[in-house]
C-alpha cells in the first residue's frame, strides 16, 4: 500500500465480517446437539448488540424524532438482551441440576 | 473516551461474544460461555453509553425493556421456547429498521456525513431489507409456533400455497431492489419515499417467505431466522461502521446457518426446498382414507409389558411436549429403573420444534443426562430393545424413509421398528407433519395407545405396581 494512501473503512469493514464468519463457523461447528437451544437464545442475546446503534441514536441529545426512534429501539432490543441471556442461564441451570444429582 | 479507547473496547467485548459462543459448544463449559456473554454486552453498552450525549432516554429504555425481558425469561415455559425464540429474533429485525430510519433522518448523529453518502445508503439498504425481513418473517413464524392459525390463514401451520408463488416472490423481490436503487441513487432530500417504500416491500417479502413453510420445517425455520438476525446487526454495523456490530452479526448469521444446515441434514431436505416451501400438509389427507387395522391397547396393557421387559428405549416427541407430558415420563422411567428395567430415551435431531428442543425439556424434568441418547448413538441398540415407547412422534420413526419412493425417503430416522415390541402413543390415526401414513402403526409387534400423552403416561405409572 503507498503511503498516505487510507483504505476505504468499507473495505476494512469487510475484511472484519469474513474474517468473523470463518470464526464463527469453526466454533459453533463442533457444537453438541443437546446444546442447540441454549445457543440459539444465547446467539439471540448476542445479536441485541445492535443495541449499541440504538443507543447512539437515542443519546444523540435533545428529544426529537431521531432520538425518540433510538428510545424505542432500546427498550425493544434491551427486551433481547436480558431475556436472552437469563432464559439460557435458565436452561443452563436445568443442565446442571442433573449433574450435580448424577455426581451425588 | 478517545475513539480508539472505545474500538479496543468493542474488540474486547468482541472475543468476549466469540469465547461464549465457544462456551456454549460443550456442556461443561456452556455456563461459563453464557456468562461471557453478559460480560460481553455489559462492557458494550456501558463504553457507548459513556460517549452519548444524552442518557436519561436510553437507561429509561434499557429499564423498561430489560425488565419485560427479565419477566419473560422467568415465566416462559420450556415448551414455549421455540415462540420466545422467534419473537425475539422478530425485535431485533425491527430494531434494525429502526435505526436505520434513525441514520436517515439525522446521519450525523452516528458520526456519518450528511447528505448521507452512496455507500453508506448501499449499506443502509441492505441492513434495513434484511431487518425488515427478519421482523415479519419472525411474526409468522411465532404466529404458526404458538398456534395463532384460527386467528389468521397466514398463521397456519400448515403450508400456504398459491399460484405462481415463487415467480410473485420473485417480482416482488425484484420491486424491493429497484425501490433499494432509487434509495441509493436519490437526491438527499427526496430519500424518504423510495427508503419507505422499499422498506415496505421488505416486510411484505418476509411474510410471503415463511407462509408456505409447513410445521415440519419449524426447525429450519428459526435457525434460518436467528441466522437472519445477525445478518441484519452485520449490515447495521457497516452502515454505522461499527466493527462491534459487524463482529456480533456474522457470529450469530454463521451459528444460525450451520444450525439450519444441521436440521436439513436431519430431515434429509435440502435448504433449497424447504425455502421453497409447500411441503406437508396437502397431500395428508389422500394417505389417510385407506382404513387399516391396528392393535389398540390400554395403559394398563403397557404398564404390564413395560414392567416384564429389561430394555427399554423411550422415543419423545413433539406430542410429548404439547401435552407437557415429560414430568409424568420421567415419574415412569424411574418407577421402571427401581423395578430393575434399563431406560434410555432416543432423541432426535428434529424432535421437538426447535434445534435441541427435547432435550431442554427432559433436563427441565431432571432427566439425567446419561440416560438421554442421540441418535447416532442409540440407533444400534433398537435390536436388542425389548419394548421401543414412540410418545408422541411420528415421522422421526416411520420406516417408509429407507424405501425408495417414498416422500420422505433418505431422512434419517430412529429405528423403533427394530425393537422387540413397539408401543406408540398418539392422539388419533392423524399422520404426522409430512402427512404420509407410518407403516411402523401397523406391524404386528406395535400396540397402539391412544390418548393425551401426560393422561396416558400418568395411568401407566398409577398401573406400574
Amino acid at each position: 500500500m503507498p503511503h498516505g494512501v487510507v483504505v476505504d473503512p468499507l473495505i476494512t469493514n469487510l475484511m472484519v465480517f469474513v474474517l468473523a464468519i470463518f470464526v464463527g463457523y469453526h466454533v459453533v461447528w463442533h457444537v453438541t446437539p443437546a446444546l442447540h437451544t441454549p445457543l440459539m437464545s444465547v446467539t439471540n442475546a448476542i445479536s441485541s448488540v445492535i443495541v449499541v446503534g440504538a443507543i447512539l441514536a437515542a443519546g444523540a441529545g435533545g428529544v426529537n424524532r431521531g432520538t425518540l426512534l433510538g428510545a424505542a429501539a432500546v427498550a425493544l432490543v434491551a427486551i433481547n438482551t436480558f431475556g436472552g441471556f437469563l432464559v439460557t442461564e435458565r436452561m443452563l441451570e436445568m443442565f446442571k441440576k442433573k449433574d450435580r444429582k448424577e455426581r451425588e | 473516551m478517545s475513539p480508539n479507547v472505545v474500538a479496543l473496547t468493542y474488540l474486547v467485548a468482541s472475543v468476549l461474544f466469540i469465547l461464549a459462543l465457544k462456551g456454549l459448544s460443550g456442556p461443561t463449559t456452556a455456563r461459563r460461555g453464557n456468562r461471557f456473554g453478559i460480560a460481553g454486552m455489559a462492557l458494550a453498552v456501558l463504553t457507548t453509553l459513556l460517549i452519548t450525549r444524552r442518557v436519561d432516554l436510553t437507561l429509561g429504555a434499557l429499564t423498561i425493556g430489560g425488565a419485560i425481558g427479565w419477566l419473560v425469561a422467568r415465566r416462559v415455559q420450556m415448551t414455549q421456547m421455540p415462540e420466545l425464540v422467534a419473537a425475539m429474533h422478530s425485535l431485533v429485525g425491527l430494531a434494525a429498521v429502526l435505526i436505520a430510519i434513525a441514520v436517515v433522518n439525522n446521519p450525523m448523529s452516528f458520526g456519518i456525513e450528511n447528505p448521507l453518502p452512496a455507500g453508506n445508503r448501499v449499506e443502509l439498504f441492505i441492513g434495513t431489507f434484511v431487518g425488515a425481513m427478519t421482523f415479519s418473517g419472525s411474526i409468522i413464524a411465532f404466529g404458526k409456533l404458538a398456534g395463532l392459525g384460527k386467528f389468521s390463514r397466514l398463521f397456519s401451520s400448515a403450508p400456504v400455497v398459491f399460484a405462481s408463488q415463487h415467480f410473485v416472490n420473485l417480482a416482488i423481490a425484484i420491486a424491493m431492489i429497484v425501490f433499494g436503487i432509487a434509495f441509493v441513487t436519490a437526491a438527499p432530500d427526496g430519500l424518504w419515499t423510495p427508503f419507505i417504500v422499499m422498506t415496505a416491500i421488505a416486510f411484505v417479502l418476509g411474510v410471503l417467505i415463511i407462509i408456505p413453510i409447513g410445521g415440519a420445517d419449524m426447525p429450519v425455520v428459526i435457525s434460518m431466522l436467528n441466522s437472519y438476525s445477525g445478518w441484519a446487526a452485520s449490515g447495521i454495523g457497516f452502515s454505522l461502521n461499527n466493527p462491534l456490530l459487524i463482529v456480533a452479526g456474522s457470529l450469530v448469521g454463521s451459528s444460525g446457518a450451520i444450525l439450519s444446515y444441521i436440521m436439513c441434514k436431519a430431515m434429509n431436505r435440502s435448504f433449497i426446498s424447504v425455502i421453497l416451501g409447500g411441503f406437508g400438509g396437502a397431500e395428508g389427507a389422500a394417505a389417510s382414507t385407506e382404513q387399516k387395522a391396528v392393535k389398540s391397547g390400554s395403559a394398563e396393557d403397557v404398564a404390564f409389558l413395560l414392567g416384564n421387559a429389561e430394555r427399554v428405549i423411550i422415543i419423545p416427541g413433539y406430542g410429548l411436549a404439547v401435552a407437557r407430558a415429560q414430568h409424568a415420563v420421567k415419574e415412569m422411567a424411574q418407577k421402571l429403573i427401581a423395578k430393575g428395567v434399563s431406560v434410555r430415551y432416543a432423541i432426535h435431531p428434529v424432535a421437538g420444534r426447535m434445534p435441541g428442543h427435547m432435550n431442554v425439556l427432559l433436563a427441565e424434568a431432571e432427566v439425567p443426562y446419561d440416560q438421554v441418547q442421540e441418535m447416532e448413538d442409540i440407533n444400534g441398540d433398537f435390536g436388542a430393545a425389548d419394548i421401543a415407547f414412540v410418545l408422541g412422534a411420528n415421522d422421526v420413526v416411520n420406516p417408509l424413509a429407507e424405501q425408495k419412493g417414498s416422500p420422505i425417503y433418505g431422512m434419517p430416522i430412529l429405528e423403533a421398528h427394530k425393537a422387540h415390541t413397539v408401543v406408540v402413543n398418539k392422539r388419533s390415526m392423524a399422520s404426522g407433519y409430512a402427512g404420509i401414513d407410518n407403516p411402523l402403526f401397523y406391524m404386528d409387534k406395535t400396540m397402539m395407545v391412544f390418548g393425551d400423552a401426560k393422561k396416558v403416561v400418568e395411568d401407566i405409572v398409577k398401573a406400574i405396581e
